[in-house]
């Protein structure tokens, strides 16, 4: 076959003849090496064969038969290339027709590995970028007519494209609804586990109270024990336990009263209209009770208890939402303080700072 | 309809003729969002109501609309990506537009949900071909022709392009007929296989 032939449907080829000097090189295979001559060459001298292995002469290879090989330049930029090695018996034109018979075996696509024995013999090495295309096309500037039409590279260069522009959109969309969520959730007032208010809601129903007057009494609940049920029985008990809390701090307190959980295991209550300690204190003992009573999960039995901490709007002469929230939270841990599971009312002449 | 081609419609009319005016075709439309998502999909009533509208505030016709848009897809820096990924259709103009047969297949590799119509191609001479739409939605043909003229441009060549009709099965279709004087008339704008971005 003519080597403009071989070079048109095997743009990266070599033929190489039986004492290993190349014959002729695809014209692609040439553009990497555009300032060198590559015909009359020795195989080995211009290439290092790295598979198969221990390949120290053009012998060597020949006796593997028909090959994949992997190999790179031994100079410059030593590009990694893959292809199969035919090896070609001197005494046959390179290519010759096919003659098989009718009932002849059917051709295979990789000639079987049958050393050609001792005779002299040259052979055809077809190369390929494989993986290295990207790199390759820019670098040596190569261009849709460098690669056979069979080929698919070209069309495997447009699928990385395309495919890199809609994963950049879809990223983009997945940053602008991660945006979106983001943004929902600082702007929400519930807590998505327990359906309570979050801190936010409480904030607002804070401020909104202060500055509307109205007589309130603010309780700060922390539960006990709650660490260990995560640790022991794992976060799906310890959410299952916040559930069924938050299910009891509703049942205890009147529509018009607000339930939040500002922490991980904290919650503020506010009584709107009622400073009254005596009924405040039934309920705190009241809830520590029922928070009590052992939950069952997944066949365990999970124990946690209470502290809490009370204030009231009307110890103060200017209730602050602020100092309401720290004070109830020093009452809170004067329980903690008391052996846990108790309830404080904080007491404001202990206070000096109280206007 | 994927979004895409709802969003390829608000990106060429925001940087051609501003938000304000995208946002008034929106609102004339009463397409609930101005902001269309290309990954996601949208009912194709949408994109006609507010093409519609827009070209109703231009006053132009969608068609003429269509083909601005076209090559808007092709000249403007921020279609950029569009114009590389028509680039590989061909190494020439009239490869172009030999390759548009496999258009429909070749971006249904890229965007399995991305339906275009399928383009039937016609060889005449060496330098004149027509391109039949098959689609019944109007408008395609017209955006088809924005692209082809601009990618003339792209490649450097001289052609002359018209939009017309032709049946088809006893169907009405949208025809382009193309004719090339000169494929080397200007140097064209420059391609190559990999974008520097690829590439790291």
């Amino acid at each position: 076959m003519e080597a403009a032939a071989l070079g048109a449907l095997m743009p990266m080829h070599l033929h190489v003849s039986a004492t290993g000097h190349i014959l002729s090189v695809g014209p692609t295979l040439a553009k990497l090496r555009p300032d060198e001559q590559l015909s009359g060459r020795r195989l080995l001298e211009l290439f290092e064969i790295k598979r198969p292995q221990n390949i120290r002469s053009y012998a060597d290879l020949v006796s593997h038969g028909s090959c994949l090989v992997r190999a790179r330049f031994r100079h410059g930029d030593q590009l990694g290339l893959k292809g199969l090695f035919v090896p070609l018996p001197a005494a046959q034109d390179p290519l010759q027709p096919d003659r098989r018979e009718a009932d002849d075996a059917p051709p295979v696509l990789r000639p079987l590995p049958t050393p050609p024995g001792d005779a002299a013999c040259g052979g055809l090495l077809n190369l390929s970028l494989g993986v290295n295309v990207v790199e390759a096309v820019q670098r040596y500037n190569l261009n849709s007519a460098d690669f056979a039409p069979a080929d698919p590279t070209v069309d495997m260069l447009y699928l990385i494209e395309a495919k890199s522009v809609a994963l950049e959109e879809s990223k983009r969309l997945n940053a602008r609804l991660e945006g979106a969520r983001s943004a929902a959730e600082v702007q929400a007032l519930t807590d998505t586990l327990t359906g309570l208010q979050n801190r936010r809601g409480m904030d607002l129903v804070l401020q909104q109270l202060a500055s509307s007057g109205q007589a309130f009494g603010l309780m700060h609940l922390d539960l006990d024990h709650f660490k260990q049920v995560n640790d022991t029985f794992g976060h799906g008990a310890g959410d299952h336990v916040l559930r069924h809390v938050a299910g009891i701090l509703q049942d205890e307190t009147r529509a018009s009263d607000m339930v939040a959980r500002v922490g991980g295991d904290e919650f503020v209550l506010i009584f709107q209209g009622c400073v009254d300690l005596p009924v405040l204190e039934g309920i705190a003992w009241r809830i520590i009770a029922r928070l009590e009573e052992p939950v069952a999960y997944d066949g365990h039995l999970c124990r946690i208890s209470a502290s809490i901490g009370t204030t009231l709007s009307s110890f103060y002469t200017k209730p602050v939402a602020d100092r309401m929230l720290n004070d109830a939270d020093e009452a809170l841990y004067a329980s903690k303080n008391q052996g846990r599971a108790c309830h404080t009312v904080f007491k404001p002449q202990q206070a000096s700072r109280i206007g | 309809m994927y979004g895409m081609i709802h969003r390829a419609l608000q990106c060429f009319s925001q940087d051609t003729y501003g938000d304000g005016l995208w946002q008034k075709a929106v609102a004339d439309a009463g397409v609930p969002s101005p902001e269309f998502e290309a990954m996601l999909t949208y009912p194709d009533q949408q994109l006609d109501d507010v093409l519609n509208a827009l070209a109703a505030r231009l006053d132009k016709t969608p068609a003429q609309l269509c083909e601005d848009l076209g090559a808007y897809l092709v000249t403007h820096a921020r279609m950029e990506p569009v114009r590389r990924l028509l680039r590989f259709g061909g190494a020439t103009f009239e490869d172009f537009v030999l390759s548009l047969d496999d258009l429909h297949d070749r971006v249904k590799l890229a965007l399995p949900d991305l339906h275009l119509p399928r383009l039937e191609v016609d060889v005449h001479s060496q330098s004149a071909f027509s391109i039949l739409v098959n689609s019944e939605r109007e408008g395609f043909g017209a955006v088809l022709l924005g692209i082809l003229r601009a990618l003339a441009d792209d490649y450097g060549a001289l052609a002359v392009l018209e939009h017309g009709r032709a049946a088809k099965d006893g169907l009405m279709r949208e025809k382009i007929t193309a004719e090339v004087f000169e494929a080397d008339f200007t140097s064209g704008r420059g391609f190559g296989l990999v974008t520097t971005d690829i590439v790291r």
